[in-house]
Order: structure tokens, then sequence, then C-alpha cells
């Protein structure tokens, strides 16, 4: 759930990255590593930023920027993609990779995991290959020493040639000596020396003929040796961004192009093709890091601990593994049901005096009625109603979600639901992107950026709005509240809990058949190869996430809702009280619709309720209320049981109620959505499968439920 | 089975050593990111609820590995 205004607004979606400085002398910061190793909150705690953190790969997909200062200088610190190496596979590899190479940056800081050293130093490696202004950070010391790892950091020093410090980026202190570090680098007081990869002897033979003439083209700002790397391992898309760079075709320079076809020569002539070169590149690069590893780590002890394989045995075993999954969501749910009623209650008592109050100041400055009508009865009610419906919910919501994430079970759900989603041809990544779903359906779209197969990201991206975003699931627990399960005591808490997780199964069972049909239709294909790293478990920082999920997802999605709540409210009022013949608008509209609408179970409302919830899924309630207020006799309305008698006498039946929710799960994705798909994308016709895709299956559900139901009635 | 040797010929709780790998394309470049060289000693800690994909412990971290890419993991008999 990477959901902060840079996730989901169109910011999240641009990969070109614009540096912003804020004096010209500022330096930038690339800060580099592996996914998981804790980069994103070294970068919050650094820039005072939220960027979103939480123990699975991947979480961020897009460079982000922040500022931070010591006394000597102000660097612009820019947050990259977690890579496992910069030989770019994926959209995400490539742009890290792009950036360190060709972003320019002043320094580069590679984030390690202690707990984890030798495999981190892979990409280390590779990084100083590039860029001598490198600092390494081996971070999550803390972890290391619960594992019984103590780690050489001078020795280390030492080997690379480059400033190493050790940190627990959660705690803010030990960051100093990072700073300090980056200070000396920056104005030249640390010089570095970076280790030299050594390469097969062929390899070294090639690098050496084919070196001289790069720099006798271009100079030495940009690694020689790593530039006549990537000539000979020729990757096309590598290649055209150097040429961007240099902004000439290096190739088109005769010296260069001759002694590339001869360092060629000497590759071919001792067997060494494509593949093989590449190979023994990697090859070396792994060695290194392992003859590295063994003189600096000392471990006591087994590393993957007892503790994480006993948590794993449960979670990810044969007979636990689905039950716990499923067990976890229904509590989830029923915490936030029973825990989100009664400051509902409270909430809207509050609001509605405070509507009572808004009305006598009104009539006391003598203001008309229109003006009263407008702003209270339009503006302010429908404001009401989105913060005392969705504010609770998801202030539970959000946190507990945020605490599964932080200890790290979400990449145990990937690896739970990969076998079922392949059998759909798809990827078990799409689990992850879909627990992001779960907060935001545009960020969930953002996050498929982890999936490498583009066919199983376009797949992932189309289905995502299968999953009810956190603007959505209050909702249907209001309305499977009133009219499911009754009033709201202990055990009918957990009614409406498991309604709920009923709901999602569908939702889950949906995207799965979606998955599969679009896997034998439009997208055609064969699943791809995939790898998953199942991050160690880690102790949740409980109060931290409280507070960051409340303060930054709760009140930012809030914020949306309200933004946009604030001028519906108008809209409807306005609708209701123009009329045009002797129907106002909104009797019009609702007629309009209203035949269409009787065919999937609602009435013609409801539907255009949900259309005028395009632009935010959370006034879809709130516009229906105050549509049938307008029309209908309830004034008051400030409890359950008065809107359930309110829709009642709108019609409502259980199958009109059980048509809202099933429409509410499946309908088309908010704006925010379909604009972040198409930035993803790149394409309309991508855009219009991802709205006609849920619509069409809403309604054939919706149709199909509705015919079905009213036999036994 | 041909008579090759490979990841998903060890149970949980087995270690192998790598001797090759036959897949290529991306697969085969991510193989070798996350370090699963000749000579690479890699454990078998379990598998996912339905059976695959597999969890193996590779140069001290967990990565789960489908059961057609274990195939092309060939290990030392």
């Amino acid at each position: 759930m990477g959901l902060t205004s840079a996730s989901v607004g169109i910011k999240a979606v641009d990969s070109g990255l614009k540096i912003k400085k804020q004096n010209n002398n500022d330096f930038i910061v690339a800060i580099a590593g592996n996914p998981n190793v804790g980069k994103s909150t070294l970068f919050n705690n650094l820039t005072g930023m939220n960027q979103h953190t939480g123990n699975w790969p991947g979480k961020t997909v897009a460079n982000a920027q922040g500022y931070c200062k010591t006394s000597n200088y102000g660097y612009v610190l820019v947050d990259i993609p977690g890579t496992y190496s910069l030989m770019a596979h994926s959209a995400e590899e490539e742009v890290a990779r792009n950036f360190i190479c060709f972003g320019r940056p002043d320094a580069t800081v590679v984030v390690c995991d202690a707990t984890c050293l030798e495999r981190n130093l892979n990409l280390v490696l590779q990084t100083i290959e590039i860029s001598n202004k490198t600092i390494v950070c081996v971070n999550l010391l803390d972890e290391a020493k619960r594992k019984k790892i103590s780690i050489d950091l001078k020795a280390l020093s030492d080997i690379l040639g480059v400033p190493v410090v050790g940190t627990i980026a959660r705690k803010k202190k030990t960051l100093d000596n990072l700073m300090h570090q980056l200070d000396c680098l920056v104005d030249g007081r640390t010089l570095t020396k970076p280790h030299v990869i050594e390469y097969e002897e062929t390899i070294e033979n090639a690098i050496s003929v084919l070196e001289p003439a790069i720099v006798n083209a271009v100079g030495d700002t940009v690694s020689p040796r790593w530039l006549a790397l990537k000539l000979l391992d020729y990757d096309q898309s590598l290649i055209k961004e150097i040429n961007n760079y240099f902004e000439f075709d290096l190739l088109s320079e005769k010296g260069v192009s001759e002694a590339l076809k001869q360092a060629q020569n000497i590759l071919s002539q001792n067997g060494f093709d494509k593949e093989r070169f590449k190979d023994s590149i990697v090859a070396s690069i792994v060695r290194t890091a392992e003859q590295t590893a063994k003189q600096v780590v000392m471990q006591k002890g087994d590393g993957y601990n007892s503790v994480d394989r006993r948590i794993d045995r449960i979670l990810t075993s044969k007979w636990m593994g689905y039950p716990v999954m499923l067990l976890m969501l229904a509590v989830i749910f029923w915490i936030t049901i029973t825990g989100a009623n009664y400051p509902s209650q409270i909430l809207s008592d509050i609001l509605f005096k405070g509507q009572q109050l808004l009305s006598d100041l009104f009539i006391k400055a003598g203001a008309p009625d229109w003006l009263h009508g407008a702003l209270v009865l339009g503006v302010y009610r429908v404001l009401a109603w989105v913060v005392s419906v969705m504010l609770p919910p998801m202030a539970i919501f959000f946190p507990l979600f945020t605490l599964l994430e932080d200890v790290g079970y979400l990449p145990r759900v990937a690896y739970n639901l990969d076998r079922p989603f392949k059998k759909c041809k798809a990827c078990g990544k799409q689990a992850l992107s879909m627990c992001m779903g779960f907060g935001c359906n545009a960020a969930g779209v953002v996050g498929c950026r982890i999936i490498d197969s583009p066919r199983e990201r376009l797949i992932a991206i189309l289905t995502n709005n299968f999953v009810p975003c956190n603007g959505r699931f209050p909702a249907m627990i209001t309305i499977i509240t009133m009219f499911f399960i009754g009033s709201v005591g202990m055990f009918d808490s957990v009614l409406s809990a498991l309604a709920l997780t009923l709901v999602i199964m569908l939702g889950i069972a949906v995207t799965f058949i979606m998955s599969r049909f679009l896997s034998e239709t439009l997208l055609k294909g064969v699943p791809s190869s995939f790898t998953l790293e199942l991050p160690p478990y880690r102790r949740p920082q409980v109060i931290k996430v409280i507070i960051r999920s409340v303060f930054d997802r709760t009140l930012f999605v809030l914020g949306r809702a309200v933004a946009v709540a604030a001028p519906a409210g108008l809209i409807i009022w306005l609708m209701a009280n123009i009329t045009v013949g002797d129907l106002s608008i909104l009797n019009h509209c609702a007629y309009f619709l209203d035949p269409f609408a009787r065919l999937l179970g609602m009435d013609g409302v409801i539907l255009m309720a949900f259309i005028l919830g395009f632009p935010a899924n959370e006034i879809v309630v709130p516009i229906i209320i105050m549509a049938y207020m307008a029309q209908g006799s309830i004034v008051e309305l400030d409890n359950i049981v008065q809107m359930k008698q309110l829709f009642v006498e709108n019609g409502w039946t259980w199958i009109t109620a059980a048509n809202v929710i099933l429409f509410s799960l499946l309908h088309w994705p908010c704006s925010t959505t379909v604009l972040t798909v198409h930035k993803e994308t790149g394409s309309l016709k991508w855009t219009a499968v991802s709205i006609l895709l849920p619509t069409l299956t809403g309604m054939v559900v919706c149709f199909l439920f509705t015919q079905i139901a009213r036999l036994f009635v | 089975m041909n008579g090759n040797f490979s990841l998903n010929d060890i149970k949980p709780g087995q270690k192998g050593t790598v001797k090759s790998l036959l897949s290529d394309g991306s697969i085969r470049r991510r193989l070798l990111d996350i370090g699963l060289i000749e000579g690479t000693q890699v454990e078998c800690l379990g598998r996912s609820p339905s059976g695959d994909p597999t969890a193996f412990l590779i140069r001290g971290a967990v990565i789960a590995i489908r059961c057609e890419d274990c195939r092309n993991i060939l290990l030392q008999a």
C-alpha cells in the first residue's frame, strides 16, 4: 500500500525525474541498494520525508527525491528502486541503472543488508565499477547482531577502496557518520581507489584493446573500463543511453568501432560467445563478492534464523498456509468493523450537531435559502458523511495492514499464491500489487512494476481494480451491517467481518478468473519464470507505523475524498434543486438511468451515484443518501437505523443491498486509477480495457444475481 | 527424468551444490544475479502450501523458485 501523495499522484508515474536543487551548489546523491535493505527508511530519516516503507522487496518503484543538510553542504537525495544488479532486466532496474550511470549524481550511497552482505556486494562491486564517488552503507547492523553476525567495516573499506559506514537506519543517530563521510567524499577530503574486479584473461585482453580507444573518444568522465565492458556486452538499450549521454554515437567513432571489432575477435577466437561472456562477467563479480565477504563477515550461527524458519513453517505450511491467510484478513476486518463503530457514531453526532449550528448561523445572518441549501445541506452534509463513515475504518485498517507489511508477511502471501496465479498464467507477485490495491488501486497499479514480464504486468494492472480499495470497503461494511447482520454487537461484528471477507474472496476469485481469461484471449502467453525473495521477519515499529499510517495515509486519502466530496455535494444539491420542466435534474437523470439500473437490481439514483463517484469511490454512499433525502421526507439522519429506513423507503431490499456491494466491488476504477493505468501502460486501448473489464463483469454479475435472486423471493 | 540431478531433487532440509544452469534468457541472468554460479551451496527450506514454488537458502537469502526453473538448475551429484 504505497500510499502517499507521491505514489498516487501523477508524479509517481513519471520515471523521468527532475532534480530540484535548493541551492546551485547542492550535491546530488543517489541512494541505491538491493531491494528491502532499508533504503527508504534511511531516506526518510535523512530527509524527514515519508517515502513508503515496508518489509518486502520492490516497494520503491520510482525514483523519489528529498533534501537534507549537513553543517557544510546541502544534498538532494534520490531514493532509487532496489535492484540486485545494474545489468537491467526489468523496468525498475533500468530506472536504477540509468540514474547511477547517467543521472550525474555527485555521489552514490549503496545501502547493504548486514545480515546478507555477500549478495549485496554484487551491487556494490558493479557500482564502484561505474563510479568512484561511492559510499558503502552497511545497514541493519542491529538485525545482524541479533543473528550473531559481525562485520569488519574497516577491512571492507580497505578491500573495496571506498568509504564504508555502518548504520541502523531506524535509529537516526547512526546516520551522522554517513553524512560526515558524504561531506568528505564530495569535497575531495576522502580519495577513493575502487577495487577493480578481475575478469578472465581473455576478457581482460579485450578490455585492454578497447579501453584506450574509448578514452581517446570521450575521455574518462564515465569509467572507460566499464564502457568497454558494456560495448563488448552489446546491450542495445544501454548503448542507446550511452549515446544519449554523450550526445553522439560512440560506435560511429572510427577508433572505437575498430578497436571494438578487434576486441570482439579476441573474444570469439577464444570461444567466448555472447552468453559465455555475460556468464563469465557475472561469475567473476559473484566470486569477488564471495571472497570479500569471507574476509570481513564473522558469523556464529546459521544466518537464516530458526525463529524465521519456525514461523514460515506455519505461515506457508500445506495445511495452515491458506487458512491462516484468510483468518488474518477476517481478523483485520473484524477489528476494523468493531473498532470503527463507536468513533463513527461519535463523529457523526458531533458533525451533525455542527450542521445544526451552521444552519442556525445562516438563518441568523439572514442568508438566502439557496445559499444555506447549497453550502450546508449540500457541501457540508456530504463532507460530514464522508468523514464519519470513512475516517474510523481507515484509521484502523491502514495501521493494521501496515503492521502486517512491516513484519514481512506480504511476500509470504505472494509465495503461497504463486501456484494459483501460475495456473492462471500470471505471476505470484500479482498478490503483492493486489495487497497494495487494498489501500488504493492507483498505488496497486504502480506497484505492478515489480512484475518483470510485460504480459503478466499488464494482467496485474487490468485486474487490480477487483480488489476493493479503502475508498470502497467502508461503504461495503455499512451496507453489510445494515442489511445482512442487524445491530452491531460482538457476535454480529464477527459475522460482518466474515461477510466482508467473503466479498473480498469473491474479488480474488474474479481476479483469478479474469487473469486466466486475459491470458487466453487478449494477452496470450505462458507464465514466465520468476524468483521471489522472502525477507527475514522484522519486529514491527508499532508506534511509528500507527503514527505514520494515520497521518500520511489516512489523512491523505481522507483529504482527497473530501476534496472530491465538497464539489460533489454541491453538484448533487444543485441537481436536486434545479428543476427542468416539473422535475429536478436529479430526477431526470435518475429516471433516465432507472430502467437499466433495475436490470442490475439497483435503481437510477444508485447507478448515478456510482457514475458521480468516478472521481472517488468514497462519495458513492453519501451521494445516494443526499439524493434520497432531496426527494424524500426524512431530514434528520444521524444513525444507521435511520439510514436503513431511508434506503428501505426508497425501495431497497436485500437484493438491492447485495447488488450495491457487488457493483461496488466490480465496476470501473476511479479516475485516479484510470489516469495511472494510462500512464503505466501508455496505451488508450489498455486503459479502455481496464475500464470495460470490471464494468462489464459487474453488470453481468449483478444482472445474473438479480434474476436468480428474484426467483427465490 | 533424464537423469539430471537438479534443484527439484533435494527435499526440505537437504543441501546441494550448483553444477550448472541450463536456463537461458532473462531468468538465467536473474539466477546469476542472486549468486547461483557453479559451486554455490543451496539449501532447500520448504515448499509453498500448494507444493510450488520452493524456498531455498542461497548465499544467506531466502529465494523462492518455481519447479520449472529448478529443473534447469543442475546440482553436483
